[in-house]
């Protein structure tokens, strides 16, 4: 095991390398999942003033 | 020429929300599942490389990043024609959103690569073809982002960032071909089209995993990231209001 981890002397280039990937692919899912949050939120309060304009008339 | 109903339909902006909802998750696990057998396929099952021992592992997650970085450029330079010619506000919303995860790709083409270049090269940068243009594709993606920003009006980002996008092509033969053009410190292909692979089938197939899983993923990515473009635009428009009053089909 500790050999596997020792990646033949190459650890810190090997882990690092498929650690920043893992942070990338992360940070892109909640990217754009808090970018539809944000967009359907926008879209919610147009339509909820849309309904109280109407509401109105 | 006439096109077929089902594109017309896909060209409809609820139809297409509700049916890329639908499709994401369809992309992302697979691509997950993908992602964990190519890791495990890279630093378990594949040998080390008889030149540079374990270190090679590092193209399972470079090569993959690197061809994406490219095959976005050109979603989104075809999406940009598309939007240019046919005035499809869609492609239009396609290009906008693959911009940023195009650009976290070639971040990490750039920075895993500059992490390989360390121990085999002996420097983690060098002013060489390949490196400055994959630099430079960084900066085309940055730039297309904030020529978007700079705009209120959709439709004049849209056209603007287009022209930008299409321009930027030229860049792409300059990446694929620099290590064939130039003298290079970057080694050529690993994997060519026409010929059988520089590499054994154990160092491959790990690879061509990470690659179809890097792929899923940003598939899956951009269809969430075009829902959100798609609803943007279409701020006024009835069915978004319609489908407001009913949240539960709108989750995911």
């Amino acid at each position: 095991m500790a050999e596997f981890f020792a990646m033949g002397g190459y650890a810190p280039y090997v882990w690092s390398s498929f650690g920043l990937t893992a942070v990338v692919l992360i940070v892109n899912v909640i990217a754009a999942r808090r970018r539809l949050q944000k967009s359907l939120q926008d879209a919610g309060r147009r339509a909820a003033r849309q309904r109280h304009r109407s509401a109105q008339v | 020429m006439k096109l077929p109903v089902w594109f017309h339909k896909l060209g409809s902006p609820p139809h297409f929300f509700r049916l890329a909802g639908l499709f994401s998750p369809w992309l992302f696990w697979p691509a997950i599942g993908l992602l964990l057998l190519g890791t495990y396929g890279g630093l378990v099952v594949a040998p080390p490389d008889y030149q540079q021992g374990d270190g090679f592992r590092i193209i399972y997650v470079h090569v993959p990043s690197a061809y994406l970085s490219t095959m976005i450029y050109a979603v989104m330079a075809l999406a940009s024609a598309i939007g240019l010619i046919w005035r499809m506000k869609l492609a239009h919303a396609v290009a906008a959103a693959a911009a940023p995860v195009g650009a976290w790709f070639t971040f990490l083409a750039l920075v895993t690569g500059a992490v390989w270049g360390k121990p085999m090269w002996g420097t983690y940068w060098e002013w060489d073809p390949r490196l400055t243009s994959e630099l430079i594709l960084l900066f085309i993606y940055l730039g297309y982002i904030s020529l978007r920003g700079a705009f209120d009006d959709a439709d004049k980002a849209d056209r603007a960032s287009a022209v930008l996008a299409l321009v930027g092509v030229v860049n792409l033969p300059i990446i694929h071909y620099s290590v064939i053009w130039w003298s290079s410190i970057h080694q050529g292909p690993s994997i060519k089209k026409m010929d059988a692979p520089s590499i054994s089938g154990d160092m491959l197939w790990p690879l061509l995993v990470m690659i179809l899983a890097f792929t899923l993923f940003f598939a899956a990515v951009l269809l969430q990231r075009v829902r959100s473009e798609v609803l943007d635009r279409e701020r006024n428009a009835r069915w978004v209001l319609d489908i407001m009053d009913t949240p539960d089909k709108v989750s995911s």
